[in-house]
């Protein structure tokens, strides 16, 4: 997967080179073993800044959107694994920007790695971390573990059916093999499966140690509105402390607010600090959108999403 | 200051007997890392735990507090008016905490408890609460506590500060608190003073050397305010920032918080929660107008205010012990270190 990279700086430096687009905006190194840090670069001389590898998880849409884009601003290419360009055309369908507004350099991908899966294989803390394809090398003053990727893929990686962009201006290497799943929403299934009792103790203790730091909010490319409704003050809607149902009233909220646009690019978890799964919220809305839409986002451009078209042959009787 | 040794074999029935005195708060391990907690009766501290994602701040400064209450029925005395809650008096100690937060907790002092204000709700924990501090003996990537004013076996803000010798701690008793706990523990056998400081400054000096980082601090007070304010790279750093409030949150010295009043029937409760300069609501002004509207604003008034406003106003160097809290949990990787240092080397070409 590692191999991209020297194409991504290629492509990065010539479309800064003939002025195609104003600033590319990609990962680079960041400075502890495991980090990455979106940067956007506007000089053909700093495209070795870039890197791309498995620990590149938020998500870069999230920098492209109505909120961070002028209008005056000219093209920018965007460093674009499978969900970051669904998450594009995402914004493209809700009106957030335009196709002409963005150069999309897509990237297959292989996965992430679940940084706290790594961790976990150490009693201390990891000082290195090296990737040569499939293989991860991980430290910590006490030991050396070689890890095999595929066997620390984040879960969304894991379930992920549309590695390759679907829509790209150029594409920096040959497409991945798309994975088949026999059971897709397996998890959802599992939590679908409780008692109602069970089921509501589940999420009550998903969000016990939330911080309402809202870093899962900020990572989403999907919540770009200019005032979140938890952040409303006049009239507030929601309090603003460890009240058990204020907490799980923003996690609810933000979930439904995703629902039919959330490309499950794990970005939200990724960000958490507690590591608190909130795919288990939203991933059960994709489900939905799946089988009684045979929807999935941010796969075409010219396809308006579930809920805000009308279709004769829709699902629900209440609507014909 | 007197020097104990205690016997590992003897450690859990002292932390059990003081629990008589004392409620107890330590490292624990759960779904979502390990944190400092008020443990269950039947829960020990985890004493080999790593960097706990949260500090110990919210031992004296918990994230929602109520702090006054009052009742809506027009039928009773004094009705809306707001009257203090009782405040928290029960002695408490928090076993294993990193040297760094207990500097952390003297920083968070110099707002709480000074001159002018005295917040009655820290004040009051604070008093209650004794510090069992952990020398730490493989520092991680993040932390950079040296270059700050602390260190993996600094005893500010500390009342005892114990080594992990294997088989057994040894630990100095620094102030009258410190004694009351180890004498609530039973924990009494005496270590000749001597050999016992020269063993933590051999592990002080050991643990000290793996902290790599540098980090200058040493020009920012020379700095003029407006010059840093207006330094150029401010966008560079705020570039990558989600303002999500995860930095202000796991920093044991960020002690902002907002006020919240909530009713519910004939009670009206006010609390106070944790803030964030993060969060465009932090400074949202009731006109609408918002001074800190946009990212890098905010992202800017973080740094200054940690490393300039503050070692301006109080002259107690930076606001930070170098935890590397932020580091860690920042989602972009956005390192107080680099910014520091930043800060430190800029000079304006005015």
């Amino acid at each position: 997967m590692d191999t991209c990279i020297e194409k991504i700086r290629a492509i990065g430096a010539d479309l800064l080179a003939e002025g195609t687009v104003e600033k590319v905006i990609g990962f680079a190194n960041g400075s502890i073993p495991m980090a990455t840090r979106p940067v956007a670069l506007t000089s053909e001389k700093d495209m070795d800044k870039l890197v791309f590898n498995s620990v590149c998880g938020l998500n870069l849409a999230n920098y492209v959107s109505k909120n961070s884009l002028s209008k005056k601003e000219g093209k920018i290419a965007v460093v674009a694994k499978g969900c970051d360009a669904r998450n594009l055309v995402t914004h493209i369908v809700e009106n957030q920007i335009s196709r002409d507004q963005i150069y999309i350099i897509g990237v297959p991908c292989t996965g992430m790695v679940d940084k706290r899966k790594i961790a976990a294989l150490f009693e201390d803390e990891i000082t290195g971390f090296e990737e040569d394809n499939d293989t991860l090398t991980v430290s910590s003053p006490s030991k050396t573990e070689t890890v095999k990727k595929s066997d620390v893929l984040r879960h969304n990686c894991r379930v992920c059916t549309h590695r390759n962009p679907p829509v790209y201006d150029v594409m920096a290497g040959e497409p991945v093999e798309e994975q088949t799943l026999d059971q897709p929403y397996e998890d959802v299934d599992q939590i679908a499966a409780m008692d109602p009792d069970a089921r509501w103790a589940y999420f009550e203790k998903l969000t016990e140690n939330c911080i309402r730091c809202y870093a899962c909010r900020n990572a989403c490319p999907l919540c770009y509105c200019p005032t979140c409704f938890v952040d409303e003050s006049g009239p507030q809607w929601v309090g603003k402390g460890q009240n058990e149902t204020d907490v799980t009233t923003f996690h609810f909220l933000r979930a439904f607010h995703c629902a039919g646009r959330c490309t499950d690019c794990g970005a939200c978890v990724e960000a958490c600090p507690m590591g608190i799964n909130v795919r288990d919220f939203t991933r059960k809305l994709n489900k939905d959108a799946l089988e009684l839409f045979g929807w999935e986002a941010g796969l075409d451009l010219d396809k308006r999403p579930p809920l805000d078209v009308y279709s004769p042959n829709d699902p629900n009787d209440f609507i014909k | 200051m007197n020097f104990i040794t205690i016997d590992k074999k003897d450690w859990t029935p002292g932390v059990d007997q003081s629990r008589k005195t004392f409620r107890v708060y330590g490292p624990v391990e759960d779904e979502n890392g390990c944190q400092i907690k008020p443990l269950a009766p039947d829960t020990q501290p985890k004493m080999d735990a790593p960097v706990t994602v949260m500090s110990a701040k919210s031992v004296l400064f918990p994230q929602t507090e109520k702090i006054l209450t009052a009742t809506l029925d027009e039928s009773k005395d004094e009705h809306h008016v707001m009257k203090p809650v009782e405040t928290d008096d029960m002695p408490r100690v928090v076993l294993g905490i990193r040297p760094y937060d207990a500097k952390a907790v003297q920083l968070v002092k110099l707002n709480f408890d000074n001159p002018d204000y005295q917040d009655p709700y820290w004040c009051a924990s604070y008093d209650a609460t004794t510090f069992v501090g952990l020398g730490v003996i493989h520092p991680g990537p993040c932390d950079f506590s040296t270059a700050v004013g602390s260190g993996p076996f600094s005893e500010d803000g500390l009342d005892v500060l114990m080594a992990d010798m294997d088989d057994k701690y040894l630990a100095k008793i620094l102030t009258e608190k410190g004694e009351k706990w180890a004498a609530a523990c039973g924990f009494d056998t005496a270590a000749d003073p001597k050999e016992s400081q020269s063993l933590f400054d051999i592990l002080r000096k050991e643990a000290e050397k793996q902290i790599q980082t540098d980090v200058a601090t040493d020009k920012l007070a020379d700095k003029t305010i407006l010059d840093l304010y207006d330094a150029p790279f401010w966008e560079d750093v705020a570039f990558s920032c989600i303002n999500c409030g995860t930095c202000t949150y796991v920093c044991p010295t960020c002690w902002c918080f907002d006020i919240q009043d909530e009713t519910r029937h004939n009670t009206a409760v006010r609390f106070r929660n944790w803030d964030t300069c993060m969060s465009p609501l932090f400074t949202h002004h009731a006109s609408g107008h918002n001074p800190r509207g946009t990212k890098v604003q905010r992202v800017r008034q973080r740094f200054m205010h940690k490393l300039k406003y503050f070692l301006d106003k109080y002259d107690q160097g930076i606001m930070c012990v170098g935890c590397g809290r932020c580091v860690a949990s920042c989602p972009v990787n956005i390192d107080i270190r680099e910014v520091c240092n930043r800060m430190n080397d800029y000079e304006t070409t005015k």
